[in-house]
């Protein structure tokens, strides 16, 4: 009782536990008492961190972690007419950094800069400051550079594995094939029209897995490309162009089996691919063609029927329309045939014949064979054609002499070849054809007759006229020159020039146009001129006397004139 | 079993040691060998030394650990009392030396190069301090005319007194906390509690304000800007390492971490052996103090409550604030993982500790008279 009474002194006591005062130790209730809240407290805390364990738990790990390995794209080869791979992909390693993760960011940069010397400083520090969960610090490694950086250990930093597109052909089919941007993604040439092709969305949805996609056959013949372009480097550097360009078009189903344009860039390493005169001047460029155009003029007065090989025009004296004067280069001062104005390039007997057929017509024939319209091929770099907004008569004459008028080099071939394949325009391509799906998608612009004059007319200039210097024993060249003044300042220039060459082979039945052109040529020699059947003419004759055997044309020495002669050159 | 007819002082021992507390230390202990080889080679190669130079010398102090837990617990409550006021005579000199004589890490005074040999005397003055503090209450409530709070009060004004100076917040607050519990449980009226929570929450303020890297840890926690490297390294440790952790060895997070041998220990088990061994480690922890708390609420010498009670709630407030700062849940505060983390004087100081409480709780013949009372109290618990 005497312990119930020393309880009971106690204030702070609850009532209700008076009854078990008695059998403890006086002061022993109120200490157990706290001795219990104690051990609450304590095992409050110890929850809470049970709790916050779980909680962790429960948290996804990667939110924290590295970001998931990255899908990255993958690009079916690209592969020529022959199968030979133009494009592939290879793998290659990325450094990438996780600043979060990074303890010393001057440390990494200084060591990293043992292997990669050529980091930016200050940038990197900025990117390892960031704070960010993820940052490239160098794309596409080397295997070695990757092994230098893994052996120096560095924390937070780690290796991805990329795709990167590589080109074995170099710079040979550079603007055809196209380029892909550090993400794997085409941005010019066919790599881009396979993205747009739908390649971009199945990259999307993660469906571009390697093994599945099957090569890109193109209908470029790697080996005449390479003769192309090797015969353009040539060229440049013995006439001292500025740019010069050739394209191989199959005359009877559009495709473009080579097509090469100079300066150009090496895919595998395009830091300059950007300028501006690299860019792909058969397609992307537009220019007054010159006297090539005569051909088209020629074969709108004969298919009109106003005119035939025995139509005479009167040259011998300069056309004055309005300011202007129209004098003829090679002027014979006299009454011309028709072969003749063709072969002598008059300008005063062709602004005759587009007269003859008038302003409309003019235009309606010209545009009948695709040359005022953008060309429709799979290749993105297309350039649009220019014509005068309002055609007057003094428009219709300079373009018939190929003034007045911008073309892309690639869109006269087209041009060309309908002139010479039986009178059939059909859009050029870079993928296989063959001739059924070339004459479903082809437009009969010209009468037949009008193709086996034309025919003539070429083999005539090449015999006779302006391109002597096309002649390559055996295969049965004809062609047209065009040696056009350049508009510098807004007038020609008299000594800058842009010449080209329209050819096609073999003339019996033409199967190929070439197409060369050549910007600024300077004269080869001291002394000699520097106008087409000069330089834009040889350089279609190198092209197809190397080329021609590989592009299936049997070389046949009997339709020579004279005796059979067996060149090895 | 050893035979009840053998009465040497091991075979006593043993008989009447506590055993579920013998198991629960020895098994952290066996947690700190195992994980200092997982926490301790990247900080050992990144300071240049070998792999297992924190490894090795973890196991080399574990023997005067395991040594001096065994032979503490020999000891009877005299015995304890006598030793505890030798170590607090002495660490408390040592104290003041420190300050003069000290090595300097990190911009504190904390410790004691003795032969070549880094002592830090505030570990070895908890046992003490809480020992001596355990008597002067239990005197104090035994003859009320005995000062002993006075005394209490006095020891630990002194003591904190020492730790500020170092300056040594941590052991600051474990101190007082330490202290408060205890004389919680002595039996402090509510108004003084009031008074002393008070000047409690006045001394967190003004710590915030007097000490910079203070205010900053904690604005840090509440705002979570700033330097929180350490920290959220810790709390990724054991995303990363999930339920079942990444593997022994294949922890990558852990060797970002600057301390993981020592304070962020938990986190690299977290990462290294999952979320499971952390709710095990967790739970001996648990354990340990709540048994420790169960025995002093059925002991019936204060002293010996008090004792125990104190002695397994600095073990337990340090087990708490260590997990707490692994897992973001409390600014960061340095504080050691008991009988886990890296560190010579903190081992062998919990050692002691712990040997004082296995001593303390062995059965006692003197205990049986009240057994009976036990179970009534025991039984009738809720009621209070």
């Amino acid at each position: 009782m005497i312990a119930l009474l020393r309880g009971r002194r106690k204030p702070g006591d609850a009532a209700g536990s008076i009854v078990l005062e008695g059998a403890r130790k006086a002061t022993g209730g109120k200490q157990k008492n706290r001795v219990v809240m104690t051990m609450a407290v304590f095992f409050g805390l110890y929850a809470a961190i049970a709790g916050r364990l779980v909680y962790l738990g429960m948290l996804d790990p990667e939110e924290s972690g590295p970001p998931a390995s990255r899908v990255t794209a993958s690009r079916p080869d690209i592969v020529d007419r022959n199968g030979e791979v133009l494009a592939t992909d290879i793998k290659t390693a990325s450094l990438f950094a996780e600043p979060r993760r990074i303890v010393d960011a001057d440390e990494v940069i200084e060591r990293l800069s043992t292997v990669l010397p050529d980091i930016e400083v200050e940038q990197t520090y900025h990117k390892l400051k960031s704070g960010a969960g993820f940052v490239w610090l160098k794309r596409q490694l080397t295997p070695k550079q990757q092994s230098e950086i893994m052996a120096l250990g560095l924390p937070g930093i780690g290796f991805r594995t990329e795709k990167r597109r590589f080109y074995p052909a170099g710079p040979t089919a550079a603007h055809i094939v196209g380029l892909t941007n550090i993400d794997n993604k085409g941005i010019a040439g066919l790599e881009k029209y396979i993205d747009d092709q739908g390649l971009a969305d199945l990259q999307a949805s993660g469906l571009a897995i390697a093994k599945d996609l099957k090569p890109v056959k193109l209908s470029v013949d790697l080996r005449v490309q390479h003769i192309v372009h090797d015969e353009l480097a040539q060229a440049m550097e013995r006439y001292h162009a500025i740019a010069a360009g050739a394209v191989v078009l199959n005359a009877n189903t559009g495709e473009v089996v080579a097509m090469a344009s100079l300066p150009d860039f090496d895919p595998n390493n395009p830091f300059n691919a950007h300028e501006k005169d690299r860019l792909n001047r058969m397609s992307a460029g537009v220019y007054e063609m010159g006297s090539t155009i005569k051909s088209f003029t020629t074969a709108m007065a004969l298919d009109s029927g106003l005119a035939n090989l025995e139509s005479r025009f009167d040259a011998s004296r300069p056309l004055r329309i309005g300011r202007f004067t129209i004098k003829d280069f090679h002027g014979k001062g006299r009454v011309l045939t028709l072969p003749e104005v063709f072969i002598y390039s008059s300008n005063i007997g062709s602004a005759k014949e587009a007269d003859m057929v008038g302003i409309e017509g003019h235009r309606e024939f010209l545009k009948r064979l695709g040359l005022l319209d953008r060309l429709k091929t799979e290749l993105p770099e297309v350039a649009s054609p220019t014509e005068p907004k309002e055609w007057k008569k003094v428009h219709s004459i300079t373009i018939s002499f190929g003034h007045g008028m911008s073309t892309t080099p690639l869109q006269t071939a087209v041009g060309a070849a309908a002139l010479m394949n039986g009178g059939k325009l059909i859009q050029p391509t870079f993928l296989p054809r063959s001739q059924d799906e070339a004459n479903a998608v082809a437009e009969q612009v010209l009468k037949p007759t009008t193709v086996e004059q034309m025919r003539y007319l070429y083999r005539l200039n090449a015999e006779k006229g302006s391109g002597k210097r096309a002649e390559v024993p055996g295969f049965r060249v004809g062609g047209k020159t065009g040696t056009a003044e350049k508009v510098v300042n807004g007038r020609y220039s008299s000594d800058k020039r842009f010449n080209a060459f329209l050819a096609a082979f073999p003339m019996d039945n033409p199967q190929y146009i070439v197409l060369s052109i050549i910007d600024e040529p300077k004269p080869e020699k001291p002394g000699m001129g520097a106008t087409s059947g000069l330089n834009a003419a040889p350089i279609v004759a190198n092209i197809i006397r190397r080329s021609g055997a590989l592009l299936g044309v049997k070389p046949e020495f009997g339709h020579e004139s004279g005796a059979t002669v067996v060149s090895y050159q | 079993m050893i035979s009840r007819l053998d009465r040497s002082p091991v075979a006593n021992w043993w008989r009447t040691v506590d055993r579920w507390f013998l198991a629960a230390f020895l098994s952290l202990m066996g947690l700190g060998i195992v994980l200092s080889f997982a926490a301790s080679p990247a900080v050992a190669e990144r300071i240049g030394l070998d792999s297992f130079h924190f490894a090795t010398r973890q196991i080399v102090y574990m023997i005067p650990a395991l040594i001096a837990l065994i032979a503490v617990s020999f000891l009877d409550a005299r015995q304890i009392r006598r030793l505890s006021l030798f170590l607090l005579g002495l660490m408390l000199l040592m104290m003041v030396a420190v300050l003069f004589v000290g090595v300097q890490v990190k911009g504190a005074h904390r410790w004691l190069s003795i032969a070549g040999i880094s002592v830090q005397p505030s570990e070895f003055l908890k046992p003490a301090f809480v020992i001596i503090c355990a008597w002067l209450f239990a005197e104090h409530k035994r003859q009320p005319d005995i000062p002993g709070n006075l005394f209490a009060m006095i020891l630990l004004g002194a003591v904190v007194a020492l730790l500020v100076a170092q300056p040594d917040l941590g052991q600051t607050i474990l101190v007082l906390g330490t202290w408060g519990v205890m004389f919680f449980m002595a039996g402090m009226p509510w108004l003084w509690i009031i008074v002393i929570g008070g000047l409690g929450l006045a001394g967190a303020v003004g710590a915030y304000t007097v000490f910079p890297h203070v205010a900053g840890r904690i604005d840090r926690f509440m705002t979570g800007e700033g330097d929180t490297f350490q920290v959220d390294m810790g709390r990724d440790a054991v995303i990363q390492g999930g339920w079942f952790g990444v593997g022994p060895g294949e922890g990558t997070v852990k060797r970002l971490i600057p301390d993981s041998h020592a304070d962020f220990v938990f986190s690299v088990a977290g990462e290294e052996f999952g979320i499971v061994l952390c709710l095990l480690i967790m739970s001996i922890f648990a354990f340990i103090v709540l048994r420790g708390l169960r025995t002093a609420l059925r002991e019936e010498d204060d002293f010996t409550r008090f004792a125990v009670a104190g002695l397994v709630v600095v073990f337990g407030f340090q087990s708490v604030i260590n997990m707490g700062v692994n897992l973001q849940l409390m600014p960061a505060k340095g504080m050691t993982l008991p009988f886990i983390s890296y560190g010579g004087s903190s081992l062998i100081a919990i050692a002691i500790s712990m040997g004082m409480v296995l001593a303390l709780t062995r059965r006692r013949p003197e205990k049986r008279k009240t057994l009976s009372f036990e179970r009534a109290g025991g039984h009738m618990l809720p009621a209070e």
